[in-house]
């Protein structure tokens, strides 16, 4: 026994196994067998098999589909917001306009709020956005004459702080990227284009941005995933996961509902699967994307 | 010449009253909660947060009941110390140990094998936590720590960094460990755990903050109140039944507040760490 752990042949495996292992159990297995409740009525004591019936409740949900639409909105408002505004950010920074310390000072500020964690962040947002006349939205709003607003019962509204929130944690995470991104450009570059004469924008939409590609690419990909993948935020931000008119209901928390809270596993199951494959779905259009791209390049 | 100067000298202005204005109000919400922890609860909930502190009404009752309250929220917060000193040593020592396997070692389906490792990096664990609430469940680990952090040890993007970090390392030393006859788990404890103590640095920090505001995962495994990490706790004190804002605030402060010390000390640690992920151009 002793001799087989010690060989040099069954090393390399010895070294994977944990990894090979959790794979297994926490992985393929897992999704196996949701794969199998997706296709059945699970109720306790007993199970029944109900083919794609699951499937066919799933596309005639509405609730389902705003959960969908829910998502994908917030997802796409997350890309528009956090990678121009973090990338100009970081332009800023990087010019090194302001001095040393203004500069540290700023880059810290804006990377603190990514430490709190959701609960936190949450239980601060809710209050900044409480419908009393004097929380602090609605004084803010006060200052330019506006009335005050029932934030988290409008859709509009409600939307508005949920992406509040997502902006003030990740902008100086994603600067930070696109930062590090900018730093690993040659400055000969923008050398010899001042000596050809190039103007500042000249310089960024030829220089800057083709460089900076691979960390937009890296920071949409996580972008994509994460806000497709909301909802700890919506849950703080509303109490839990019922906000008036699902306005706040996301894919997750969608799954969450008729899992754990509704414990409809079966039916849960099949939302689940159906959401895997839009992941993978996106993964596969993304890489082929990046990799045209890359041939492109070529 | 001497225009531009000016004109530099505006541009520059500008520039600094932007970064200051900006960071201000990115920090307000840490002022504001901090303004909060010495008012009362019921006054937050009728009244909203607020910038400035009105001293006739301040007081350090959340304090004192934070410090003396026999209740939960110490309990919560060592449970949370204690699960993430497990999962940062936990998830270092076994992702360098895959790592080094992945990026030492020639074997069949290397490849296949380590493309599952990007597989599970680019799935959202929130899209998998069902199949996995019912694994653990089948399993017998509901409300147990075990549950928590089995199934992260051997964690995708960590091992990932390794690999990347492990490549650099120059193939002699490992020629040199097996001449002198130590076996292969010899030199990856003697000779390659030293060599990587600076990935760790990166690592720790990226696994202790996640650890230390998880919440999703634990919310579906924990189930009594002993065992509580500080975000579960901290969100069971919002019920429906009206929400306890007097320990909420000041808590949810407390909780805050080690992160923010550590910051302070080690940014360049923290700020590698989270960004960790990014493709190096």
């Amino acid at each position: 026994m002793k001799k087989i752990i010690y060989s040099k042949k069954a090393a390399p495996y010895l070294f994977i196994l944990p990894f090979v292992l959790t794979f297994a159990i926490f992985w393929i297995v897992p999704i196996i067998k949701s794969g199998i409740m997706s296709m059945e009525k699970v109720l306790p004591g007993q199970t029944n098999f109900v083919g794609l019936s699951n499937f066919k409740r799933l596309y005639n949900d509405r609730i389902f589909w705003l959960a969908v639409t829910n998502s994908f909105k917030y997802m796409i408002f997350t890309l528009i917001l956090l990678i121009p505004i973090p990338m100009v950010l970081a332009c800023m920074v990087n010019a090194k306009v302001a001095k040393g310390k203004i500069n540290s000072f700023f880059k810290s500020s804006l990377f603190v709020p990514a430490l709190t964690s959701v609960v936190v962040a949450g239980t601060i947002f809710r209050l900044i956005f409480g419908e009393m006349d004097t929380s602090l939205m609605n004084k803010f709003i006060a200052m330019f004459g506006f009335e005050s607003i029932k934030w988290l019962k409008g859709a509009v509204t409600g939307f508005a702080a949920l992406l509040t929130l997502a902006c003030w944690r990740w902008f100086g995470v994603n600067m930070m990227y696109f930062l590090s991104g900018l730093q690993s450009i040659p400055e000969e570059y923008y050398e010899a284009a001042s000596v050809d004469g190039a103007t500042t924008w000249q310089r960024f939409i030829h220089i800057t941005l083709p460089q900076l590609k691979p960390t937009i690419v890296y920071v949409l990909t996580i972008s994509i995933y994460g806000g497709l993948s909301m909802f700890i935020e919506s849950y703080m931000l509303w109490q839990g996961n019922n906000s008036p008119q699902n306005i706040g209901l996301t894919i997750v928390g969608y799954l969450y509902r008729q899992g754990i809270e509704k414990n409809d596993m079966g039916y849960a199951c099949a939302v689940g699967i159906t959401l895997l494959v839009f992941v993978l779905v996106i993964n596969i259009v993304q890489l082929t994307l990046t990799g045209t791209f890359k041939k492109e390049e070529k | 010449m001497k225009k531009s100067k000016t004109k530099n000298k505006v541009y520059r202005i500008l520039i600094i009253t932007f970064f200051i204005v900006l960071a201000i109000i990115i920090l307000l919400p840490f002022w504001a909660i901090f303004v909060g922890t010495f008012q009362e609860g019921s006054m937050l909930v009728r009244y909203g947060l607020n910038l400035t502190l009105d001293f006739s009404e301040a007081n350090l009752d959340n304090y004192i009941m934070l410090f003396t309250d026999s209740g939960s929220y110490f309990r919560w917060f060592l449970n949370s110390v204690v699960l993430t000193v497990m999962q940062v040593v936990g998830t270092l020592f076994i992702s360098s140990f895959v790592a080094y396997g992945f990026s030492v070692y020639e074997f069949k389906f290397k490849n296949a094998i380590f493309l599952c490792v990007i597989l599970i990096m680019s799935v959202p664990f929130e899209m998998l936590m069902l199949p996995l609430y019912v694994q653990i469940n089948d399993m017998n680990l509901s409300d147990t720590y075990i549950a928590i952090l089995l199934p992260f040890l051997a964690h995708a993007s960590t091992i990932f960094f390794f690999r990347q970090y492990l490549s650099g390392i120059p193939m002699e030393i490992i020629e040199a460990g097996r001449i002198d006859g130590s076996s292969e788990f010899g030199i990856f404890f003697k000779l390659i755990l030293p060599i990587m103590k600076p990935s760790f640095a990166a690592m720790a920090i990226l696994n202790g903050m996640n650890s230390w505001n998880n919440f999703l995962w634990p919310l579906l495994v924990l189930r009594s109140s002993d065992n509580y990490t500080l975000p579960i706790g901290l969100n069971t004190l919002m019920t429906p039944y009206g929400n306890d804002y007097d320990l909420l605030i000041v808590g949810s402060f407390f909780s805050v507040l080690p992160i923010l010390i550590l910051f302070l000390c080690f940014q360049k640690y923290f700020i590698e760490g989270m960004t960790a992920g990014a493709v190096k151009g």
